[in-house]
């Protein structure tokens, strides 16, 4: 139930307190104790993390990842320019191998603005709400929205000039995604016009990659220009009501990425490559109810904290799977 | 710290710092918040007085300028664009606001032609934008073509044309049935020799269609007229256009459409003068019943 509850407190922006001791595990209390007493030298910290960097695992899932949103978008381009008919349409809605597909914030404001809903919609928006489900929820946004890649390569060339000093990151308050979530939707059922559609990187860039660039593409270009020199991921972090409704679904999949104190040597590197570091915050001493925990549904199950653990302290799991094993 | 958890009301005053900082935060994310909804409410400025709308692909749930339900119901897919064979429909851009995405035709580039015989576009709408209320064709009221330019129109000099339509670089297609039944072809190459011209007659498809169940008529005597009630609605009941006598009496004959015209813009296309002399009004649609 902490779990949902976390979880929900992430997505609407607010904090999630340090657990009081009570709350935690006699196990977990025990680690971090003895923890406190053994201290890592900062040399045997560089020469683990030296020894992980040139392992084949450094990239191991961002790879997979970015060859797996690459080929979703490609199969788009490709059925129709080749006429294959595998995936018609675009992010916004499709039909796979005929199946329909409808992407759940899309159709839901065309739910709020048109206030019908024709079967194939619903059922489009059925079968995406058990698929992402069952893949994670947020895992919507970094293994298949386009402009989550792009605002990827954005925000490494936002840390090159941050490094340098150039820029600085312009944090805003998270809570702010759920009002633009209510404001959006409000919006939208009052105007009867699908408001944030027009703004939606996400549809703009999907549809641009398989119809041909339009004038669209440089309110996605303004965007990117934001977040490499004022707010690092300031779309994804800030704005996107896509992501809150697939954080929602995530709320209980089974797909998680998970966290083991015990082997945890606490540096924080994973906080740094994350996009949403709120939900990596268990990763402080101390701040973990039990050895084990999973990460909060707000992650968007990307992989970058799985990659850069020299400690293999963050893994992907899928609950219950190992039971049916 | 080891008792944090039971002193909660105890908590330490944020510093002048902290304060200052939140304020600071707060401004910011109100500034985003104002900016957004601003942008996102700036769509709907292409809406006003109606210069947003467009000519749309049959079915739209529109009611001839008033595209609220039809913009409110499309899902921005383009699963209409990928169906169609003659590739007449495209998706607008940020120009046109919260009907970025949406799905339009340009009748003089590239009309609608029927060729799919089954409304695809209609059947690929995944959210009723474009509405499965209809069948046939002529089920169908995108607008209504006019005689915009009587004196640039060849028929009405009693001119004939010779020649491609719109000329060699026209890339638009129709599907020719004499050429073949199924594929469309471009219209370059398809050149005509015409004593008068009557291309706008000649390549609407609701003519075509009404052509085509008349030949398939029985001949048999107690039939009624109207090919219609044969095969229901899938033969036109209302011819769309007709080249008529010129009402001043001249040499040339008139185009006059007819309260069968579906506003599909084969017409506008294939005119081969230019500026077209024949147009698709969006503002007015038969009133004929379906």
């Amino acid at each position: 139930m902490s779990y949902v509850l976390d979880s929900l407190r992430h997505l609407l922006g607010l904090t999630v307190e340090r657990p009081a001791p009570e709350r935690q595990s006699q196990e977990v209390r025990f680690i971090y104790e003895r923890k406190a007493q053994e201290r890592l030298t900062k040399e045997t910290l560089e020469a683990i993390e030296a020894a992980h960097a040139g392992t084949s695992k450094r990239h191991r899932w961002r790879n997979r990842r970015w060859a797996t949103l690459l080929i979703i978008n490609l199969l788009f381009v490709v059925s129709y320019q080749f006429d294959v008919q595998l995936v018609e349409g675009a992010m916004t809605a499709s039909r796979v191998v005929g199946f329909h597909f409808a992407d759940l914030n899309s159709a839901l404001q065309v739910m709020l603005a048109f206030k019908h809903v024709v079967l194939n919609l619903l059922i489009g928006t059925a079968t995406v709400l058990v698929l992402w489900w069952l893949l994670g929820g947020r895992s919507f946004c970094s293994w298949a929205c386009p402009y989550h890649l792009i605002a990827e390569w954005a925000e490494w060339l936002h840390l090159r000039l941050a490094a340098r000093k150039w820029v600085r990151d312009m944090r805003f308050h998270r809570a702010v995604r759920p009002v633009f979530y209510l404001i959006f939707a409000g919006l939208t059922a009052a105007s009867g016009y699908t408001v944030f559609e027009t703004i939606s990187p996400t549809g703009i860039t999907s549809r641009a990659l398989i119809y041909g660039p339009g004038l669209a593409l440089f309110w996605v270009l303004a965007l990117l220009l934001f977040e490499v020199f004022v707010s690092r991921r300031a779309w994804c972090r800030y704005v996107c009501p896509i992501g809150l409704t697939y954080g929602l679904v995530g709320l209980t999949s089974p797909v998680r990425v998970q966290y083991n104190v015990e082997s945890c040597h606490h540096e924080g590197e994973c906080r740094k490559v994350c996009l949403v570091p709120h939900v990596l915050d268990i990763t402080i001493k101390g701040r973990a109810e039990d050895t084990r925990v999973d990460v909060a549904a707000d992650c968007t199950r990307c992989g970058l904290c799985v990659d850069v653990c020299p400690t293999d302290s963050l893994t992907f799991k899928v609950k219950g799977l190992a039971k049916v094993l | 710290m080891s008792e944090q958890g039971t002193g909660k009301k105890a908590k330490p005053p944020l510093s002048k710092v902290r304060r200052e900082q939140n304020r600071r935060e707060f401004l910011r994310t109100v500034g985003l918040g104002v900016g957004m909804v601003g942008i996102s409410l700036a769509g709907l400025i292409p809406l006003i007085g109606g210069a947003n709308a467009r000519l749309r692909p049959p079915g739209a749930l529109k009611d001839l300028l008033d595209e609220q339900r039809f913009l409110a119901a499309c899902i921005k897919c383009g699963q209409c664009v990928q169906v169609c064979p003659v590739e007449a429909i495209h998706l607008a851009d940020l120009t046109d606001g919260v009907g970025v995405g949406v799905p339009h035709i340009e009748a003089r580039n590239q009309a609608c032609d029927f060729s799919c015989d089954g409304l695809q576009c209609v059947l690929a709408c995944p959210t009723g934008a474009l509405t499965h209320d209809l069948n046939f064709p002529a089920d169908t009221r995108m607008g209504f073509a006019r005689l915009d330019r009587p004196e640039a129109c060849l028929a009405m000099q009693g001119k004939g044309f010779k020649g491609q339509a719109r000329g060699p670089g026209f890339g638009g297609k129709l599907r020719y049935a004499e050429v073949d039944r199924w594929t469309p072809i471009p219209v370059a190459e398809h050149p005509y020799d015409l004593e008068l011209c009557d291309l706008c007659v000649r390549q609407c498809p609701i003519e075509i269609r009404i052509a085509e169940c008349a030949a398939e008529k029985s001949p048999e005597p107690g039939q009624v007229a109207r090919v219609a009630e044969k095969v229901g609605n899938e033969c036109p009941p209302r011819h769309a256009i007709a080249l008529e006598p010129r009402p001043d009496g001249g040499v040339g004959m008139m185009p006059v459409v007819k309260d069968g015209c579906v506003g599909c813009g084969v017409c506008e296309m294939i005119c081969p003068v230019e500026p077209t002399a024949i147009v698709v009004d969006i503002d007015k649609v038969t009133e004929a019943p379906i």
